[in-house]
């Protein structure tokens, strides 16, 4: 009798700490389909990213990651609960389960990969690191920064990278550091800081929330490498190569031309074979996924492929009015490439 | 188990002998809880091992890679995480430091201010204690960081006193004093001065408890802390030089910069920690029975004395015990520095640090038993200077 109390006690405990969940092939995709829905975390409000809108939507490039795995897992977008997360909080949300994908602007690093129990499945944005200051420092490039005060979050790779930054070019500057995207925000607003760093993506959606957009510009140095996309927990192969197959699937889709208008005519009528595989018409690709047949038709028809998602986001149609880039397809001169479906 | 005037009964079996039935579960009682530890530990050890999470201490050799807005000691980003730990835990003891004494001044005055027969002051008093002691820490230390520091001017239109203290959103930026070569005779003279005036003091107090005769200490002491230090001044020369702040570029540089996050931070938990020893200090005075007052005044005390010698000696008695507990709260509550960017402990080391290397349980550890360690000391002095003033009975 006493052996199956502590017993009890011991489980009881470790679930308090967030330990008793197995990284077992396969865990995660179970647990996802009984609780019927995906967990993703997502940023704590970042325009573009993930947001809520006026209607209290979730928005943004990272959610839609976390919308096209449920349409594929599911067949229905909305399928997602959104746990908004600092970046101090996202990887231990991650790492004790809270949360099944973590999609959260989160920079792809060997350290976070390796040491984290972390896998990282794939790029959504590639980004780089910037600095916005106010036009009336009358500052030209980054190099004129020696002794200013700069503005970060704390818990992120730009912490480094600044330090970086100065060092390498013999300049001295003071770190502000604030846990919150939002507080960096008001803190260069108020004058406590002369300069804010962060992703440029980033520094583009924070300019839009001053008072005066106007008066604030983003440098034209980006002083780092930035690879942001999905993470998942290390150890459960199937479910890391659904989300990393859901990213695929939309920028094959671009590549191919399928969009959210044409997905279903291209599925019943197209004589490609690239798109006849990729919609499900030809071969069982879904079913090594272990996914449903039409997984990418749900994807593209109810989320879009990946342009029609920059665009919505963070593009041209968004207040972000950000360029494609380096973010555009390989074959258009960017860096965006997918392995084929095959 | 206490011994028996004759011999224990024997009940024939050891099974129901209450003394080694005693031992045998308090022996149980410690390996089950070992046990349960020694489970954990290696459960997590094996689990964190499974998920290819690294765990251990040697991340504190790392370099750290990242800048501090306010460090104690020398730091460059080529420094290690350990190095980090430390810079993290003085700003914490700083903080907490200049909190506990500014709240246990401030406490005092607004306390015996509470019990003062002038209406207006003890209701000021009263109306300073319901009000700061009701708000929660943490919306104090966001008024005053967002609310009352934040509208501080630019630096470029900084409030300037006697063209060396500059007080701008940034901080407050004093001239900074650095050691000449006459420094250490100035620092001999002032220990000397000091040995002297505690010598004084003693011979003193020796004095008046054999003949009732008074010395002047007071006056003698600060005449002597004052004459000795000047003395080597005028023969060795001036021992500091001031570096003055000075705007360059973007910021000051150059003197010593108070920061914004430390004074926001220092306020708001002096003030609410004040308003909880406020209320300590009255009742321990309260609690002093008005007979000792009216017993010293009769014996011819002036209302200083009788507060001076009689009622705050006995009423300490009273106000140490729950003070330990304020200082115990306010180095506790230090912690919500993390809030408006104060690089403390929690905000470097179980912020910053735990982020960059992953490691959550051992810095996590690590802070939960620094803060430990921290209230445990506190504790410890208290309890120490608890004994010293207790009441000696005769």
């Amino acid at each position: 009798m006493k052996f199956t109390k502590s017993t009890l006690a011991v489980t009881a405990a470790f679930a308090a700490i967030g330990l008793s969940t197995q990284a077992q092939a396969g865990a995660t995709l179970d647990a996802v389909v009984n609780k019927g829905f995906v967990q993703c975390g997502v940023s704590d409000g970042l325009p573009g990213f993930s947001y809520t809108d006026a209607s209290g939507q979730y928005r943004g490039i990272d959610v839609d990651v976390c919308r096209a795995v449920a349409a594929a897992v599911f067949g229905d977008a909305n399928k997602v609960r959104f746990s908004p997360l600092t970046a101090k909080e996202r990887f231990t949300a991650l790492q004790s389960g809270e949360v099944d994908i973590l999609s959260r602007n989160t920079t792809w690093t060997s350290s976070r990969d390796a040491g984290m129990g972390l896998n990282f499945a794939g790029v959504n944005y590639y980004d780089g690191q910037g600095f916005l200051v106010s036009k009336r420092l009358g500052v030209k490039s980054a190099r004129e920064l020696d002794g200013a005060a700069v503005c970060t979050q704390s818990g992120t790779t730009t912490e480094l990278n600044l330090s970086d930054y100065f060092r390498a070019n013999g300049m001295k500057y003071t770190p502000v550091n604030f846990d919150k995207s939002d507080e960096t925000v008001k803190a260069l607003e108020a004058g406590r800081c002369d300069v804010l760093t962060s992703d440029q993506s980033q520094l583009y959606a924070q300019r839009i929330k001053l008072a005066k957009p106007d008066d604030y510009m983003v440098l034209p140095e980006v002083i780092s490498k930035e690879p942001l996309g999905p993470v998942v927990r290390q150890g459960d192969d199937e479910w890391f190569n659904i989300v990393r197959w859901t990213l695929f699937a939309m920028i094959n889709a671009e590549e191919l031309g399928v969009t959210s208008k044409n997905v279903e005519q291209e599925a019943k009528d197209s004589k490609k074979p690239d798109v006849r595989r990729l919609l499900g018409a030809d071969g069982e690709y879904g079913k090594d996924l272990k996914l449903p047949k039409d997984w990418a038709v749900q994807i593209v028809k109810q989320v879009g492929n990946y342009g029609e998602a920059f665009e919505r986001n963070v593009g041209m149609e968004s207040e972000l009015k950000i360029a494609r880039g380096q973010n555009a397809l390989w074959n258009k001169g960017g860096l965006q490439y997918a392995p084929p479906v095959r | 188990m206490q011994k028996r005037a004759s011999a224990p009964p024997s009940r024939g079996s050891i099974l129901t002998d209450p003394k080694i039935r005693g031992w045998v579960f308090q022996v149980l009682a410690v390996l089950t809880v070992a046990g349960f530890g020694w489970y954990l530990f290696q459960n997590t050890q094996t689990n964190l091992a499974q998920r290819g999470i690294t765990s251990g201490f040697a991340f504190l050799n790392n370099t750290a890679g990242f800048g501090i807005l306010q460090s104690l000691i020398e730091y460059t980003e080529t420094d290690t995480y350990a190095r980090v730990f430390v810079i993290g835990l003085l700003n914490t003891l700083l903080v907490s430091f200049l909190g506990i004494v500014f709240a246990t001044i401030l406490g005092f005055i607004i306390g015996i201010a509470r019990l003062s027969p002038n209406w207006l002051i003890s209701r000021l008093a009263a109306v300073y204690i319901e009000i700061f002691r009701n708000i929660p820490p943490l919306l104090q230390i966001f008024f005053w960081y967002f609310a009352v520091l934040r509208a501080m001017p630019s630096p470029r239109q900084s409030i300037v006193f006697f063209d060396t203290v500059f007080l701008n959103i940034r901080g407050l930026y004093l001239p900074a004093p650095s050691a000449t070569g006459a420094y250490p005779a100035f620092i001999a003279s002032v220990v000397i001065a000091v040995i002297v005036c505690i010598v004084i003091s003693r011979w003193a107090r020796a004095l008046r408890e054999a003949t009732g005769q008074p010395f002047p200490v007071l006056v003698t002491c600060i005449s002597l802390l004052v004459a000795m230090p000047a003395f080597t001044i005028v023969v060795f020369g001036n021992p500091f030089v001031w570096t003055l702040p000075e705007l360059r570029g973007f910021n000051f540089v150059g003197g010593m910069a108070i920061i914004p996050e430390l004074v926001a931070l220092t306020f708001a938990l002096t003030l609410y920690t004040a308003a909880f020893i406020a209320e300590n200090v009255r009742s321990g005075i309260q609690a002093v029975s008005h007979g000792q007052t009216e017993a010293a005044r009769s014996l011819g005390l002036r209302p200083g004395h009788t507060l001076r010698l009689v009622i705050i000696p006995q009423a300490l008695r009273v106000i140490i015990p729950p003070l330990t507990s304020q200082y115990l709260n306010l180095a506790k509550n230090s912690s919500l520095a993390a809030a408006i960017g104060y690089p403390d402990l929690v905000s470097l080391f179980a912020g910053t640090v735990l982020n960059q290397t992953g490691q959550a349980i051992e810095t996590i550890a690590i802070t939960m038993s620094v803060y430990l360690a921290i209230s445990l000391s506190i504790s410890m002095i208290m309890n120490w200077y608890n004994k010293r003033i207790a009441l000696v009975e005769r």
